[in-house]
C-alpha cells in the first residue's frame, strides 16, 4: 500500500482491472476500426440527406466509440479497483452532462436574445 | 547577414530588438535589478558550491515533501511579482485624477492589471494550495510518497516553466492587455495581434499540465495509499478537502485547455470559433472558461477551509465539531460548484428563467459554507484556546470570510448584479473571499506545518505582526472599492475625472502599503526564524503540542521514508488515539524500506516546454519543431529508464530512528 508497491507495480493490477486477452484486443480493434469508418463513410458518399442528421450519428458513434475502448482498452467493469473506476465514471458523466446540456441550455438562450439574426443564418447554413 | 530580413524571420520569428521594451523607464529599471539580484544569487550558488547540493537534493527531488516546499518558495517568489503590479495599479488609481494620467501609459496599465490577476490566481494561489497538499497529505494518510513520484517532480517543473514564461513577458515583448480570462473577441488576433495573449495562452498551457498530473497524482494518493485501518470517514479534514480539490481539478482543467486550445486555433490556424463573423460565437469562449473558472475558485478555498479546520481543533484543543457534517459540506460544494457558473455573465443576455436557476443554485451553495463556519464556532465554543499565529490567521479568516460570502450572494441575485457586474463592488467582492479565505488560509497553513517541514517554529513576534498588518490593510485597501463599486465605478480603469472619488483610492493604496508590510513582516518572521533556529526548534515532532493527525507522530522535519514502520490506524484524529491509548514508539526491529529515486527527467522535460512555449510566442516554426521533437523523444527515452527505485537499508533506518530515540529521551529527562 506504501511506497513499497508503486515503484515497479505499474504492470499487474493490484487487484484491481483484469487484463485483456488477444481476442478482446482483436475485438475491441476491430469494433474501432468499424465505428471509425462508418463516419467516414457517412461524410464521403453523402449517405444522409440531412447535415443535421449526419452529425448527430457522427456523434452517437463517438459514444459508442468511447465505450469500446473503456470495456476493451481500459478493462473497465463496475468492480474494477473496488468500485472506483465506476464511481469515477459515474462523477465524469454527471459532470459532462451538466456541462453539454447546460452550455446549450445557456447557448440556446443567448443566441436568441443576443443575436435574433445569427438564428436564421445558422439555420440556413445547416440546411 | 543583418540585411537578410527573410533570414532572420526564418531564425527568430517575430522576435527583433525592438521587442525590448526599452522605451518603459519601469521596466528598464526593474530589468537592471534582476539582472543585479540575479548575478548576486547564481554568483552566491557558485561561491558556495552549491550547483551540486540544489540539483541532487532539490531539483532532481521526487520527495513530495521537498516538492510541496519548492512549490511553496515559487508561490511566494510570484506573491512579490504579482504584489507590485498590485502596488503599482494603486498609485496609478490614486494619481491620476483631473487630468493627471498617473506613471502609467494606459497600454502598460493593462498588462499590468492582466498579469496580476493571471500571476495572483495561477503562480501564487495554486502552487500555495498545491503545495501544502503535496507535503501535507502523504503525511497524513501515513504514506511514505505519493503515488507517482516522477510525475509530482514533473508537475512542478511544469508549473514553474508557466511562471517563468510569463516573467519572460515582463522583458520580452509584451504581456496580455485582455484581463485575466482574455475574452474574445479582444483576445482574438484581429484585435491583439501582439505576443501578449500568446504568452498568456501558452504559460497556462504549460502550467495547466503540472496542476492536471499533479491532480491526478494526488487523487490516486488519497483513493490508494491510505494507511491500514484508515477508511473514508477517518480521513483528516485537510485530506478531504484535498481530496475534493484534485477531484475537482481532473474534471474541470481539461476544459480551460480545450478552451485555450479553440482560442490558440483562431490566434495561430485562422479558425472561427470565438471571432465575430463566420460563424463564431465569442459568447461560447465566456460560457466555457467559466465551466473551469467557478470549481477553480473552490479549488483554491477547499483546501484553505481543510487547513482552518485542522488549526482550530489544535488550538481548541478539541476534537472538531462535526466531523461529518464537514466533510459532506464539502462533497455537496464539490458538486454544486458544477452548477454555478453562469452566475459570471447573468448580464450577457440569458434571460430571467436562466439567470434565475443560477442566481438560486449560487445562494444554495452557501447553506454548506454557512454549516462549516458553525463547525469552526462550535469547535472553539468551551475549547481551551490558544491565541498562536495559525489561530489568529483562523479567526481573522472566519470574520473577514463571512463578509466576502455576503457581499457574495449579493451579487448572486441577478436584478443586483446587473448594477453590480464588471464594478469595483466586485473587485472588493472577489479579492474578500480571496485574500480572506485562501490567502489567509494559505499563511496559516504554512506557519501550522513549518515546524513539521523545518524542525522549527516560524518567529511567532513577526507572525504576528504579519497577521494585523495583511488584516487591517486588507480593510483598507478594499472596504473602499465597496464603496465606489455601489457608486457605479467599473474595474481595469486607469484614469478618473470626478476628483470626489480620490479620497477614496487613496485610502485603498494606504490598505495597499499596509499589506506591503505583511507580506515584509512575513518574510522577516522566516528569516528571523532562520536566525533564532535554536530557540524555536521543535525536538519531539509534535510542537504544538495537541497535533491530532499522523503527520505529527513521525519527526520534524520527518526522514525521507516519512514513516519507518506504517502506522496503523483505529480512530479518527488517529495520533491524538495513539497518544491516548499510550503508544510507545518502536525502536528496533527495522527493515530495509523501498523508495523510488529522483531523477532529472521532470526538470529537463519542463524546460523543453519552456523552450516550445517560447517558440511558439514568438512564431520560431524551426525551434517550435526542434523543441516538440525533443520533447516526445525525450518522454519517450524515460520510459526506458527501470533504474527508478533503490532500498534505504536497515542499518541506515536504525540510525535514523536511534538518533530520534536519543531526542525524545532527551526531552523527556
Amino acid at each position: 500500500m506504501s511506497a513499497h508497491s508503486h515503484a515497479h507495480d505499474d504492470h499487474h493490477g493490484d487487484g484491481g482491472a483484469g487484463h485483456g486477452t488477444f481476442n478482446s484486443y482483436m475485438i475491441g480493434f476491430i469494433l474501432s476500426v468499424i465505428l471509425t469508418a462508418i463516419p467516414f463513410w457517412l461524410v464521403m458518399d453523402g449517405v444522409l440527406d440531412s447535415k443535421i442528421a449526419t452529425a448527430l450519428w457522427i456523434m452517437g458513434l463517438g459514444v459508442v466509440q468511447i465505450i469500446v475502448h473503456m470495456v476493451y482498452f481500459l478493462h473497465m467493469n463496475t468492480k474494477s479497483e473496488g468500485g472506483w473506476n465506476m464511481l469515477a465514471l459515474i462523477f465524469t458523466l454527471v459532470i459532462v452532462a451538466i456541462a453539454i446540456a447546460g452550455s446549450m441550455w445557456v447557448m440556446y438562450h443567448l443566441n436568441t436574445n443576443m443575436m435574433p439574426q445569427m438564428d436564421h443564418d445558422m439555420i440556413k447554413s445547416f440546411g | 547577414m543583418f540585411s537578410n530580413p527573410d533570414l532572420l524571420h526564418f531564425i527568430f520569428g517575430r522576435l527583433s530588438l525592438d521587442s525590448l521594451p526599452f522605451h518603459e523607464p519601469i521596466l528598464v529599471v526593474t530589468f537592471a535589478a534582476v539582472v543585479l539580484g540575479g548575478i548576486a544569487v547564481l554568483g552566491g550558488i557558485t561561491y558556495f558550491r552549491l550547483w551540486g547540493y540544489l540539483w541532487k537534493e532539490w531539483i532532481t527531488s521526487i520527495d513530495h515533501k521537498k516538492i510541496g516546499i519548492m512549490y511553496i518558495i515559487l508561490a511566494l517568489i510570484m506573491l512579490l511579482r504579482g504584489f507590485s503590479d498590485a502596488i503599482m495599479m494603486r498609485a496609478q488609481q490614486a494619481m491620476a485624477f483631473g487630468g493627471s494620467e498617473g506613471f502609467l501609459p494606459p497600454d502598460h496599465y493593462d498588462q499590468i492589471f492582466t498579469a496580476h490577476g493571471v500571476i495572483m490566481i495561477f503562480f501564487v494561489a495554486m502552487p500555495l494550495v498545491t503545495g501544502l497538499m503535496n507535503f501535507v497529505v502523504p503525511l497524513q494518510i501515513g504514506a511514505r510518497d505519493v503515488a507517482f513520484p516522477f510525475l509530482n517532480n514533473f508537475s512542478f517543473w511544469m508549473t514553474t516553466s508557466g511562471a517563468v514564461l510569463i516573467m519572460v513577458s515582463l522583458f520580452v515583448g509584451e504581456f496580455a492587455k485582455t484581463g485575466w480570462l482574455a475574452y474574445p473577441p479582444l483576445s482574438d488576433i484581429v484585435y491583439s495581434p501582439g505576443v501578449g495573449v500568446d504568452y498568456y495562452i501558452w504559460a497556462l498551457q504549460i502550467a495547466g499540465v503540472g496542476t492536471l498530473l499533479s491532480g491526478v497524482n494526488l487523487v490516486v494518493t488519497i483513493v490508494k495509499m491510505r494507511a491500514p485501518g484508515m477508511s473514508m470517514m477517518k480521513m483528516p479534514v485537510f485530506t478531504w478537502t484535498a481530496l475534493c480539490t484534485n477531484v475537482l481539478i481532473v474534471a474541470a482543467f481539461p476544459v480551460l485547455t480545450a478552451v485555450l486550445v479553440l482560442l490558440g486555433l483562431d490566434r495561430y490556424a485562422d479558425t472561427n470559433f470565438f471571432t465575430n463573423d463566420l460563424g463564431g460565437n465569442a459568447m461560447m469562449y465566456i460560457n466555457l472558461i467559466w465551466i473551469w473558472g467557478h470549481p477553480e475558485v473552490y479549488i483554491l478555498i477547499l483546501p484553505a477551509f481543510g487547513v482552518f479546520s485542522e488549526v482550530v481543533s489544535t488550538f481548541s484543543r478539541k476534537r472538531l465539531f462535526g466531523y461529518s457534517s464537514m466533510v459532506y459540506a464539502t462533497v455537496v460544494i464539490t458538486i454544486l460548484s458544477y452548477i454555478v457558473w453562469l452566475h459570471h455573465f447573468f448580464t450577457m443576455g440569458s434571460g430571467a428563467s436562466v439567470n434565475a436557476f443560477f442566481g438560486i443554485a449560487t445562494m444554495i451553495i452557501s447553506i454548506p459554507t454557512g454549516a462549516k463556519i458553525f463547525n469552526w464556532m462550535f469547535t472553539m465554543y468551551k475549547g481551551r484556546i490558544s491565541f498562536d499565529v495559525p489561530m489568529l490567521w483562523t479567526i481573522g479568516f472566519m470574520l473577514t470570510f463571512v463578509i466576502g460570502g455576503m457581499t457574495g450572494v449579493m451579487l448572486a441575485v441577478p436584478p443586483a448584479d446587473f448594477v453590480l457586474h464588471n464594478s469595483l463592488f466586485l473587485i472588493a467582492h472577489f479579492h474578500n473571499v480571496i485574500i480572506g479565505g485562501v490567502v489567509f488560509g494559505m499563511f496559516a497553513g504554512i506557519v501550522y506545518w513549518f515546524p513539521k517541514a523545518f524542525g522549527f517554529k516560524l518567529d511567532p513576534f513577526w507572525g504576528k505582526m504579519s497577521f494585523w498588518l495583511w488584516l487591517v490593510g486588507f480593510y483598507f485597501a478594499f472596504m473602499p472599492l465597496y464603496v465606489l463599486g455601489l457608486m457605479g465605478i467599473t474595474r481595469r480603469m486607469s484614469q478618473f475625472d470626478d476628483p470626489s472619488l480620490q479620497i477614496w483610492f487613496v485610502i485603498a493604496a494606504f490598505g495597499a502599503l499596509l499589506i506591503a508590510g505583511g507580506i515584509g513582516s512575513f518574510i522577516l518572521s522566516i528569516v528571523v526564524a532562520v536566525i533564532k533556529r535554536d530557540k524555536l526548534r521543535d525536538e519531539t515532532g509534535d510542537p504544538w503540542g495537541d497535533g491530532r493527525t499522523l503527520e505529527w507522530s513521525t519527526s520534524s522535519p520527518p526522514p525521507a521514508y516519512n514513516f519507518a514502520f506504517t502506522p496503523v490506524v483505529h480512530d479518527l484524529d488517529a495520533w491524538a488515539d495513539m497518544k491516548k491509548r499510550g503508544y510507545v514508539r518502536p525502536t528496533e526491529g527495522f527493515l530495509d524500506i523501498h523508495m523510488p529515486k529522483n531523477t532529472g527527467a521532470g526538470f529537463i522535460l519542463a524546460a523543453l516546454s519552456l523552450v516550445l512555449g517560447f517558440a511558439l510566442v514568438w512564431h520560431i516554426w524551426w525551434l517550435v519543431i526542434a523543441s516538440f521533437i525533443a520533447l516526445v523523444v525525450g518522454a519517450i527515452a524515460h520510459t526506458f529508464n527501470y533504474d527508478r527505485d533503490y532500498h534505504i537499508p536497515a542499518s541506515e533506518v536504525v540510525e535514523t530512528e536511534d538518533e530520534r530515540t536519543a531526542l525524545l529521551a532527551k526531552q523527556q529527562a
